[in-house]
Formats: structure tokens, sequence, C-alpha cells
């Protein structure tokens, strides 16, 4: 019997080990490329140059979904934070999808959507300037989105950082999920502020929704927002599967490290 | 309700009972203050002509960096003399020992900007003691201390406590610290002024407000880890 379910064991753990690990997981990663070729051709053949701007207007096609994916994923990370952390007196309800148990996949959730959106910030803060130049004359303007942005990237820096120099795991997802959502809260305040810091000095208002899209223009955009957006979720399952993969890595060394000190004590 | 406040003064009192005895947090951060204040004045280049551009900048910087030393203090003493685990013991909710703790801060971070702003209003070229001014100065800093103690309270526990506090603080700060310098440009600076000074305080009292929900609340599940 135990020998039956050791060989089983054995196929199991094979099929997991293989270099393209699950299958549904390699679909979605060929459809995401796929997606991604699509998108290349869409930017950069198949839509019309913009009149005004030229070729550098195609990089709005990348700069922005980025920008809204990024903004979805620090979503993800407030709704993730506010789940993790534990309330006294939860509705019974809430009980079969173990919320505000202290569920650690919820904090996996929010550490992979800060990791992913830091990411596609941190693109969205460098594109942004590529396109600025030659059409502002000039990298950087603090204009209230552009600061906003900074802010929001210096604010998920300082998350990442709480989780790398926390003393232990369960500190780091405990502080972390505070900060997410202390952090999303402030952001909406922060954007208020800038926006009217901004019409105090009245800086160089230029945004990129002030010119008129065409409709070709809006498929692509479009077209492109949803790329990206099956990027960000093949993104996070891939590092939500390593962060359990990590875990399940980690409880089977201290069972056999416990193991150990048993057989030494024999 | 008497009671709670009556418990929140008492933990701010014995903070400010030790300050009185060691004397650390104050004279720490006044003459740090003032250092930040000299070298802005080397970098910035301040002549008679442009004083009325900088001085705002300037008061509001040196504020922040001496209040983040006050923060950094304030759970760091608790934390290294094994005093936290004894004010955790207390029997009272963690909100009273949060606020108790803020309210510390805030009256520290207070103390030392009155004193420094006769300094500034001398330096800079400027009337101290105009009714904008302070009553920015005090919504401001009910926003520092509320933000910095919770972030102290996080900061005291992580492996380089000193990086992360301002690391956590700085950010998120970032509009109190716009509309304190906006409005403070309405007093001392030529600033005409197209959004009302009156927004600005508006803005930072909604931030005040969110944060001392949201802290206190914080706390409790900090101080449970």
């Amino acid at each position: 019997m135990e020998k039956i379910n050791k060989t089983q064991l054995a196929r199991k753990s094979a099929v997991q080990s293989r270099w393209y690990g699950n299958r549904r997981r390699t679909f979605f990663l060929v459809f995401a490329l796929t997606l991604m070729v699509v998108d290349m051709y869409l930017i950069f053949v198949w839509a019309p140059t913009e009149s005004v701007m030229g070729h550098v207007q195609r990089i709005f096609y990348i700069h922005v979904p980025m920008a809204w994916t990024a903004f979805l994923a620090f979503f993800l990370v407030f709704l993730a934070s506010i789940l993790y952390l534990p309330v006294r007196k939860a509705p019974a309800w809430t009980r079969r999808w173990r919320l505000w148990e202290r569920n650690p996949i919820w904090d996996i959730v929010a550490s992979s959507a800060a990791e992913i959106g830091l990411v596609f910030t941190t693109l969205v803060l460098i594109t942004g300037p590529i396109w600025a130049k030659p059409i502002w004359g000039i990298w950087w303007t603090w204009d209230a989105r552009l600061t906003t942005t900074l802010v929001l990237w210096l604010i998920y820096v300082a998350y990442l950082m709480l989780r790398a120099y926390s003393s232990n795991r369960s500190q780091a997802g405990v502080y972390s999920a505070v900060l997410g959502i202390i952090g999303f809260i402030d952001v909406i305040i922060v954007y208020r502020a800038v926006d009217w810091w901004e019409t105090q000095h009245q800086r160089l208002v230029v945004s990129f929704d002030r010119f008129d899209v065409a409709s070709d223009m809006r498929l692509v955009l479009y077209f492109s927002t949803f790329t990206f957006l099956v990027l960000f979720g093949y993104l996070m399952w891939q590092l939500i599967s390593i962060k359990r993969l990590e875990i399940t890595i980690r409880q089977t060394k201290d069972k056999l490290s416990m193991a150990k000190i048993r057989d030494a004590r024999r | 309700m008497k009671t709670f406040l009556l418990c929140i003064m008492l933990i701010a009192w014995k903070d400010i009972r030790l300050e009185f005895r060691s004397r650390e947090v104050v004279i720490s951060s006044l003459v740090f203050a003032v250092l930040v204040m000299v070298l802005f004045n080397f970098a910035l280049n301040v002549t008679p002509d442009t004083v009325d551009i900088f001085a705002p900048g300037v008061l509001w910087v040196s504020f922040v960096f001496a209040g983040v030393l006050a923060m950094s203090r304030s759970f760091a003493v608790e934390k290294d003399k094994g005093t936290l685990d004894a004010l955790l013991l207390c029997p009272v909710s963690r909100d009273v020992l949060f606020l108790g703790k803020m309210l510390a801060l805030f009256v520290f971070m207070i103390v030392v900007e009155l004193l420094l702003l006769p300094v500034f209003a001398v330096l800079f070229d400027f009337s101290a003691f105009s009714g904008t001014l302070i009553s920015t100065i005090v919504l401001a800093t009910l926003g520092f201390a509320t933000l910095g103690a919770i972030f102290s309270s996080m900061a005291v526990n992580t492996r380089s406590r000193e990086i992360m506090l301002p690391i956590l603080f700085f950010p998120l700060v970032a509009p109190v610290i716009i509309g304190a310098v906006e409005r403070t440009n309405g007093v001392i600076g030529t600033d005409t002024g197209i959004v009302g000074s009156g927004r600005w305080l508006q803005l930072i009292a909604v931030f005040d407000a969110v944060f001392l929900v949201l802290c206190p609340w914080a706390f409790g599940i900090v101080m449970e880890e």
C-alpha cells in the first residue's frame, strides 16, 4: 500500500518538476505571448501615425495600459491586505473562504501584486519621459499625474522594503498589510494635494488624454490594455505559485530538521 | 470618556516626564533643525530678494526632519529598555496607548517648532505670530505625529529601524507637507494664491481625521504581532 503511494507521489512530483510546470499555465503563457506579438504588430504597423507627434506617440499604447494595470495591481494589494488582516467577529459566511483568518494566500496575493505593480510603475516612469522629451522638450515636469505616480512608486518601494527588512514572515505579512491599506488611502489624498499644488503654480498642462484619439487608435489602445491585463494575470499566477512552493519547501525543511533532531535523540 | 482621556494624558505625561529628565529629544531635534536650515542657506544661496520664495520650504523641511528624529526615539526608547511589554500589559485598550504615545510626540514636536519659529522669523525676515501660521503648524504637526507614531511602532521591530522610518514616513506625509508649505506661502511669500489658503487647511484637516481613525486601529494589529 505504501509502495503504491510512493510511486504515485514520485509521478506527481515528476509532472510538477517539468520545466514548463503546470500545463494550463503554459497555455496561458502562449496565449499572452501571442497577444503580445499581435499587439506589437498593431502598435507599430497597423495603427495610423499621429499627425502632430509622429511616431513618438506610439509609446502611448504601451505607457497608458501599463499605468492602468499598475493601478489595478495596487488596488488588488489594498483588497488583499483588507482580507488578510484578522477581524474580530467576522460574519459567518466568510468562514467558507477563510477570509479574515490570516489566510496566507491573501498575503501572497498582496505581495505578488505589489511586486508586479512596482515593475509596471517603473516602466511607466521610464516610458513617460521618453515620450515627453521630443513632445514637451523636457524629460520631466511636476505635473499632478507625474508627481502622484512618483509618490505612488515610492510608497510601494517602501512596502517591499518593509517586507524585506521585517524580522520574520508573519510580521512582514501584517506590517505590509497595514501599509497596503494606509498607503492606498493616502494616494487619494496625495493626488488631491498635488492637483491643487499644480494649479497653484500653473505648470505645463499637457496630458495624454488632451488630444483627440481617433477610433483606430482607441481600438489599439483597448487591445493593448487587454494584452497587458493578460500579461499581468499570467505574472500573478506564476508568482503566486512560486510563493506557495516556497512555503511548501520551508515547511518540508522544518519537518526534516525536526525529524533529524528526533532521530538524534534516539 | 473621562477615564479614556485621563489614561491618554497619563501615558503622554510619562513620556514628557522622561523627557524632562533626559532632555534628549527636544535638544537634539532643535540643533538638527537649525543645522538643516544652515545647510539650506548654503544650498539655495538665500538673498534678501529670494528669501520669500525659499522661507516656507526651508521652514517645513527642517520641521519634518527634526520631527523624524523625535519619532525614531518615541518607540526606540520603549523597545531598548524593554518597557514596551510593560506598556502593553497596562489595563487599557491599544487605542489609548497609541493616542498617548502620539500625544507625547505631538507635544515634543510642537515645542521644538515653537522654539524654532522665532529663530526662523529673525533669519528669514517674516512675522512669526500670525494665526494662520500657528493653526497650520498645529494641524500639520498633528498629521506628522499620527503617522510618525504608527510608523515608529512598526519600524522599531524591523531589522534596520533607522532606515525604515523615514522611508515609510516621507512619501505618505507628502500631502501634509504640500498643504503646509502652500498655506505658509500665503502668509510669508508673495504668492497671490489661486487656490485659497482655507482649502489647504481643509486638506490637512481631512488627512488628520482619516489617519486619526485608521492609525489607532492599525496600532492594535501591529502590537498583536
